[in-house]
Parts: structure tokens; sequence; C-alpha cells
């Protein structure tokens, strides 16, 4: 049977989750489809199509979907249900909005967040803040999945495939979209970073943190990171949090400056292949996970790292 | 309006888990348990727009074992007026815990349905928006902000890259997450209170749901653990070897 994957995109382009995603669907086995929807989103269609191993994209270009509002959306994907024995999509706050709600109205068990793929049923998903990894096998005719993309390579470029259209469905009017504030940066998104500097509480106040960690992160082309302490001290915004309560990253060099390395950080960034961490602290958990450790304080450390690189 | 509010009992979230070594699961014996971090942030919600006087009463309810009476008293001790307990010694999961609660919608009629946006040991995230899907109602899900208007509530929610903000036409599901408010603590007064608000006794089978898994868990392991590295004793040497070393400068 096929599988259903819902595309992360923002209707003018495709996030590097779909593609993430993607590979995870094939490990499960079977024709992939990859379901966009939303107005003028053909380019991310087009971008879908390419992924090697797709089968085919089903593009429901309507306005509809314009904020990808979870009620309309599960809809949707109900609505194309019948030909498809696995639903899928990224662990995003979309794929985690949605998703649920499909797997309640198709009357089956939703396995979130997995991060492998042991045999088309059987799954790894990490539980108490990736404090225990629990497998576990759906016995239900649908399986519906999150994915944490931070466990899965992206699958690369490939020849394009057929582009579908897929009708829309009644709009039921249960919510709607008021506004949205997107926070506005120059650096790569933190879920697609090569390199992420992140800041501790440590730092000590917004004026510190933006002046030793920004230079290196502009320096290193690098996305910039905050603990959950340093969100909540004021220090950086709620969506720069890596943590089991924020962004789950893993990057190729994730540098943690001032952080002493709280299990709900670490299980946002452990699997980063390179950790550095550089903290006053000898004793700081972080150091325990770290690749290499730098006992120093931030405060030197920091300006003589940008001058060096 | 009446405000429904689901919490969970589960392992305190300052305990470092123990997995059993024969991967049969978690060790739970003799472990402190606390109401669900999130589930307490969904009950502070509810209290406080009972006291703007958006709301006249804050129902309680807990799926579990008896010790989730403890949860409940700790809700009612925060200021909810009473609580329902549904007992069953099972594991059981968000689909069947969405149903169970929807029998409890029937019945109770909230106009809100206020829950914590996963639970800290299972990490589904799936119970509210089940809850809001089987009742056929709208969702405002990971909650940071909620202002009641007219027929319908403003949700700002905590979305990857910013925020956003819809309005859910009532009645409607929420889920919290951190932002949203901070928790009070209940006073010695209010704790002695709380043991004599009223506390209802049902079961699964009382809301005809089949809690039966759905998910069989095969084993659970430990993680596997990073080894800790070397310490560099500058910051040149440190450049230099995520040169030469890592590779990734």
């Amino acid at each position: 049977m096929a599988i259903l994957l819902l595309a992360d995109h923002d209707h003018a382009g495709l996030s590097g989750q779909t593609a993430k995603t993607l590979t995870a669907a094939l490990q499960i086995g079977g024709d992939v489809h990859i379901l966009v929807a939303g107005p003028n989103a053909r380019p991310a269609a087009e971008a879908a199509a390419r992924l090697a191993g797709v089968a085919k994209v089903l593009l429901t270009d309507s306005g509809t979907f314009e904020h990808v509002l979870a009620e309309p959306l599960a809809d949707l994907i109900v609505s194309l249900a019948p030909g498809y024995d696995t639903i899928l999509a990224a662990a995003t706050s979309t794929g985690k909005n949605v998703m649920p709600r499909v797997a309640a109205l198709l009357d089956v068990a939703q396995v979130s967040d997995i991060i492998e793929v042991l045999a088309p049923d059987i799954f790894k998903r990490p539980i108490y803040a990736g404090n225990a990894i629990q497998t576990v096998q759906t016995t239900d005719a649908i399986r519906v999945i999150t994915v944490r993309t931070a466990a899965f390579a992206a699958t690369a470029g490939g020849a394009a495939v057929p582009i579908e259209p897929v009708a829309a469905v009644a709009e039921r009017g249960l919510a709607s979209f008021v506004d949205e504030t997107a926070s506005i940066s120059d650096r790569p998104e933190l879920a697609s970073a090569r390199v992420i500097i992140s800041g501790g509480r440590a730092l000590g106040s917004l004026e510190k943190f933006n002046e030793v960690i920004l230079p290196v992160a502009d320096k290193l082309g690098a996305a910039v990171g905050a603990s959950r302490a340093a969100v909540d001290a004021g220090y950086a915004p709620n969506d720069w949090q890596v943590g089991q309560t924020g962004k789950i990253v893993a990057p190729q060099l994730y540098i943690a400056v001032g952080i002493s390395g709280a299990i709900q950080h670490l299980a946002g960034m452990k699997d980063s292949k390179v950790i550095v961490a550089i903290n006053k602290d000898v004793d700081a958990p972080i150091f325990q996970i770290a690749d290499y450790g730098l006992v120093a304080d931030l405060f030197e450390a920091l300006p003589e790292l940008e001058k060096a690189l | 309006m009446k405000i429904l509010v689901p919490v969970k009992r589960v392992v305190d979230f300052n305990v470092k888990i123990r997995v059993k070594p024969d991967g049969s699961g978690v060790d739970l014996q003799n472990v402190k348990m606390s109401m669900n971090p999130f589930d307490e942030i969904a009950v502070e919600e509810a209290l406080r727009l009972k006291e703007a006087g958006k709301a006249e009463e804050v129902v309680v309810v807990s799926i579990g074992p008896a010790k989730a009476e403890e949860t409940l008293r700790t809700a009612l001790a925060m200021g909810a007026d009473r609580a329902i307990l549904v007992e069953t010694d099972d594991a059981v999961e968000p689909l069947a815990i969405a149903k169970i609660l929807k029998g409890i919608v029937e019945a109770e009629s909230p106009g809100l349905v206020i829950l914590g946006k996963q639970a800290i040991d299972d990490d589904s995230n799936q119970t509210g928006q089940m809850l809001a899907a089987l009742l056929g109602w709208g969702q405002g899900t990971f909650a940071s902000k909620v202002e009641l208007a007219d027929g319908q509530v403003a949700v700002t929610r905590e979305i990857d890259g910013g925020l956003q903000t819809v309005s859910v036409r009532l009645p409607a599901v929420i889920t919290t997450d951190l932002r949203l408010n901070e928790p009070r603590y209940a006073s010695l007064p209010n704790i002695m209170k709380a043991k004599k608000k009223p506390l209802e006794k049902t079961t699964p089978a009382d809301f005809g749901v089949a809690i039966a898994a759905r998910l069989r868990i095969l084993k659970t392991e430990e993680p596997v653990r990073r080894i800790a590295g070397v310490k560099v004793g500058s910051v040149a040497e440190l450049v230099d070897k995520l040169k030469t070393e890592a590779g990734v400068l």
C-alpha cells in the first residue's frame, strides 16, 4: 500500500523537514505520495516532486490552507486516507497540531516522534524527555506517525515526478487565523542549521547574550539557540529554545556556552555530530557529553574565539 | 461557563528515571509522583479565567489509578471546584483517554477544555487534539496566551519560528505551553479545604470506552550514552581541533 506524507512548506518552498521525513517514509516502504496543501503552493509541490524516492505529489491549491490550521487540514488528510496504510508528517508544530486530529478521526493510535524505523510497523521513540527509548509496534490498519527529523538524514534530489491536483474539503469554520509574528532573522533556522551556538543562564542578561554570542554566530554563519533557563530569564526569545520543550536539533557542530546541561536541554541537542562546551564550572554535566570541553570564563573565551575564527 | 481540566499523575519532573534492566519499562516503584507540569498550567489558566469572571466552575478530571486522587486533590487545593476520577490500573493510551474525556464532556457540557500539551512521561502530545477531533471542536494548541471573547477564544500559539494567534469558536479545546502562566502553590488552609471538596469516582466502562492498547510496547531501553570527549586548554587549541580533528570548521 501507499504512504501519504504531509509536506512541511511555506507555499513558496519546501522546508528541509520534508526530505528528512521522506527518508523515514522510504524506510517504512511503499509508494510515497507527498501532500502539499496551500494557496499558490505549486513551487513547494515542484520542490517535493524532485525529491528522490517520491512516487507522486498531490497538490491542493486552496486558500483554506494558507495558515495550515489543524481543523481543515485534518479533514483533507482524512478524505485522502482510504488509499493509504501509513500517514506521516514531521514532528513540527504543524505536524504535532494536525496529526493526532487525523488519528482520532480515523480511530487509530498515533506513534509520536519516531527516531528509528525497525520494521514497517515497529518504531523507536523517546519517552521521558529522551531518558528512555521505547520500541513500539502498531496494530491499527492505518499507521499515523510523526517523525523526529533530527534523527533522519535528508533524501537527495531526483528526477521530477508528476503533480496531481486534489480537491479541497469544505471548511467547517471551527477556527480562523488572526495574525502571526515570525521572528525575522538573517541567520539560518535552528532546525536546519549546520552550526548552532547556544547560550545559557551564565550570559547574565539580554545585552550580554547579544554582545557575546551573536558576533561568533555571525562569524560561523551559525543559528543561535538558548537554554530554557536563558529563555525564561528573558535573555533570548522563546523560539531560540533548544531542548525537550523547545527545538530538537542535530547540527554538525553545536557550541554550548554557559549552559550547565540540564536533562531538558541535553534532550534537544545530544544527537549533534560534534558538541563543544564552554563553561566556567568544571563539574557542569554538559562536559559529560561534550566532544570538546573548554573550562573558561565565557566572557573572555568567546571574544577570543571570534578573533580566532 | 464551565471549564473542564484533565490532569495526569506522572513521575515528578525532578526525578531521574531508571529504566528496568529487563527492558520491561521504567521503574515506578517508590518514585515521587506529581501532577504533569503542563496540566498544572492548565489548572492555573482555568482558575484565572474563573477569577476574572469569565467562568463559573472549574472541574478537574483524572484517568488513572486510585492514587490519582492525590493529583485531583492538588488541583482542588489550587482552587478547582470539584473532581472526577476515572479509575483504572491499566495504562491508557491517548486515544482512549480522549474517548473517555469525550464522554465526560457530553455529561458536563463545558465551554472550554484546557489541558497540558503533553505529559512528561510518554511525551505523546496527542490527547487535546484527539479530543477536539472526536468532539468536532476547534483547537488552540501550545497556547502562550488565552483571551475569551464573545463566543470565541483567541489563542496565541507557540509555533516553529514565532507565534500564531487563532480565533477558535466555542466550545473549544486548548492545550497549554510553558509560557502561558506560572501556576500557584496551594496554601495549607486550601489543602485542608480541598479534602472536603466533592470527588466523584467512575470507571472507563461507565463511558463505554474500551481501553485495550493499540500499541504494543516491545521494549524500553536506556538511550545510547555519549562518551565525554577531551578537555582543551585554550581557545586556540579548540579551534585547531575543530578544524583538523573534527573537520567541522
